[in-house]
């Protein structure tokens, strides 16, 4: 069992990355998660395991050292909220048209534009679609704990290495901000130089050696016959995280005729509704995506071909995640939306009122 | 002497110049008359003459040496446009005893990358930089330059550049070299035999400095882009040495060794 801890999500994050063998963080302060980078500084993991951090100029700047770290196979990521992860896009897109495995941490806040510091989920979209130009998906994992904050990192960085493709945890303002028990993860040693060319010696950009080829690590291709294939063979590694990646809790939803779709603090909130709702004798259960991308459409399709009466997709944003419920249910059944945005955050009640209001039709 | 052949002259050990091994085979694109292939050439030359090609990664740019990769035979990776030191930076940190080289030109390194170039800079990052003027955006078809000089004519300055509408030239370099962090600015060109040797030599500096780790060096290359220009090769190196080299003067500006910092140290604040 590993070290019990009470801290914040934001500081679980930072103790997480040097526990895992993370190679270098590279960010820029931003509210609500500069704590990543203040408690990384204040731990000095250089003295410790060797890993890497620096404050950079911008979120553009960060992204792209990230970029360059990526390129020689090492375990690198930053961490910024929504006005920073926009700043961030470009790079979004480079790092996955160049396969390079990394970790990005958005602890969302309200837009748009500059918006609020309160907590939101109002990236949703940007960070399941691509956040970028061109065809491209990220893995995204979205916690609904502290725990889940430590839990995330090792297996972001594992996903992301997995696929050769950048993973973000998708976290808010709440989640990055609660002080909660933690488990922090057993430390793990950082990649040899050796590890690193046994298992990415094959493209990493690590060092041009007598007995192979040069290692161009680019997402710049001018033949469009041959960029089309490329596209194609990162279509076919997003369907294949559509196989096997797919991670969801289901709570209470073996008997439930009506089912909340919540992710992240939503779905920590929905829970408390569940009961609310299971005490008055309604069959309601929730179901909680932890991957965005690759979503968990097929359980909410075999749920609504279960005969579920109606989903109601429970999000802090105008109704994002709910066209994702949509397409999986598509057309069998009910599915409704129900959220508040800008910092504003929903309670148990409020959304128990919803789900017998817009499902039930009380 | 009159038996001598010219087969007994011909000899491994006879030759002065060859190519160099980092270089590739392959045909340079590069415009007849461009200085890039020059100057890719030099790269390649250090890094064979010093033995780094198997230590030394590049950062291509956006730009017409996108593909400078074909060419110089090391490891890369190719930035989105203007981020090369930011690239760099974030590879030397997490691998400090490799060379790392960027390469980019005015538009790239002084006006979509100013702020990664300053700050990469400002930091004292353990790399190379090569900067490449040719007042001119030449892949995109001769666009102003942030480095374009005031007159000039090009495709978005059509009635040449005016300083109430586009500003005034940037002396980048010279602005670079005020910053503690770097150790060694200068700025060359290969226009002569004579430069060219220079050049090499400031380039194979650069990456002598970034072993000792004493900060960050700089390489601004003024060079030509007859095609940009719209003029041919010997006119545009008489058209660069009359109104690019009065303004954008050759030679070094900073070659220095760690700033001490420690005078400027201040206490630390109490409550």
């Amino acid at each position: 069992m590993g070290d019990l801890r009470l801290m914040k999500g934001n500081e679980v994050i930072a103790e997480a990355a040097i526990r895992c063998g993370c190679d270098g963080y590279f960010g820029y302060p931003i509210t609500p998660q500069s704590e990543i980078m203040e408690t990384l500084m204040a731990r000095r993991p250089w003295e410790e395991t060797g890993m890497v951090v620096l404050q950079a100029e911008s979120e553009g700047a960060s992204i792209n050292m990230i970029y360059g770290g990526a390129s020689s196979g090492k375990k690198v990521m930053t961490s910024s909220s929504s006005p920073g992860i926009s700043l961030m896009s470009e790079g979004l897109s480079y790092l996955a048209g160049a396969e390079l495995p990394c970790l990005i941490v958005n602890v969302q806040r309200g837009g748009p534009g500059l918006g609020t510091i309160q907590p939101s989920q109002s990236d949703y979209f940007q960070a399941t679609k691509g956040g970028g130009h061109g065809d491209f998906q990220l893995i995204v994992l979205a916690p609904a704990s502290v725990q889940e904050m430590n839990d995330f990192v090792d297996l972001g960085f594992e996903l992301a290495f997995k696929y050769r493709n950048p993973a973000m945890i998708l976290a808010d303002g709440v989640i990055g901000q609660t002080m909660e028990k933690v488990e922090l993860s057993d430390y793990k040693p950082r990649w040899t130089e050796q590890q690193i060319e046994e298992m990415h010696g094959s493209w990493a950009a690590n060092g041009k050696k007598a007995n192979r080829n040069q290692h161009i690590v680019t997402s710049l291709e001018l033949v469009s016959e041959r960029q089309e294939k490329f596209n194609q063979k990162l279509q076919a590694k997003y369907r294949k995280m559509e196989e096997e990646e797919v991670r969801y809790e289901m709570i209470q939803c073996d008997d439930a005729e009506y089912v909340i779709v919540a992710f992240g603090l939503s779905a920590r909130i929905s829970q408390k509704s569940v009961d609310i709702l299971r005490e008055k004798g309604i069959k309601v259960g929730l179901l909680r995506p932890i991957t965005l991308f690759p979503f968990p459409t097929k359980i909410i399709s075999e749920l609504a071909n279960r005969g579920v009466k109606g989903f109601l997709s429970v999000e802090m944003n105008a109704g994002q995640m709910v066209q994702d419920v949509r397409l999986a249910v598509n057309g069998k059944t009910k599915v409704e939306y129900f959220g508040r945005m800008g910092g504003m955050i929903t309670n148990p009640g409020e959304v128990a009122d919803v789900v017998e209001s817009k499902l039930i039709g009380k | 002497m009159a038996d001598l052949q010219l087969q007994d002259i011909i000899k491994p050990e006879n030759r002065v110049y060859g190519k160099s091994k980092v270089l590739t085979d392959k045909p340079m694109h590069y415009c007849y008359g461009c200085s890039h292939g020059v100057v890719n050439k030099l790269i390649a030359e250090v890094i064979e003459e010093m033995g780094i090609q198997d230590k030394t990664v590049g950062v291509s740019p956006v730009g017409c040496a996108v593909f400078m990769y074909d060419y110089i035979d090391v490891d890369f990776m190719e930035a989105a446009h203007g981020k090369a030191p930011a690239v760099a930076t974030g590879y030397k940190r997490t691998n400090p005893d490799k060379y790392v080289f960027t390469y980019q030109g005015d538009g790239d390194l002084a006006a979509i990358g100013t702020g990664e170039t300053f700050h990469a800079v400002n930091r004292g990052e353990n790399i190379v930089m090569i900067f490449i003027n040719n007042a001119i955006y030449g892949m995109t078809g001769g666009q102003m330059a942030p480095t374009t000089m005031l007159g000039q004519v090009t495709a978005t300055t059509p009635y040449g550049r005016d300083v109430d509408l586009n500003g005034y030239p940037l002396k980048i370099t010279e602005l670079l070299a005020q910053l503690p962090g770097a150790a060694y600015v200068t700025r060359q060109s290969v226009h002569t035999p004579a430069n060219v040797r220079k050049c090499k030599k400031a380039i194979r500096k650069a990456f002598e400095n970034s072993a000792k780790k004493i900060g960050t060096s700089f390489v601004e290359v003024v060079s030509t882009c007859n095609s940009g220009w719209k003029i041919d090769p010997v006119a545009s190196n008489k058209w660069m040495e009359e109104n690019m080299f009065p303004f954008y003067p050759l030679g070094d500006l900073k070659d220095s060794e760690r700033l001490d910092i420690e005078q400027y140290k201040v206490q630390k604040l109490k409550k």
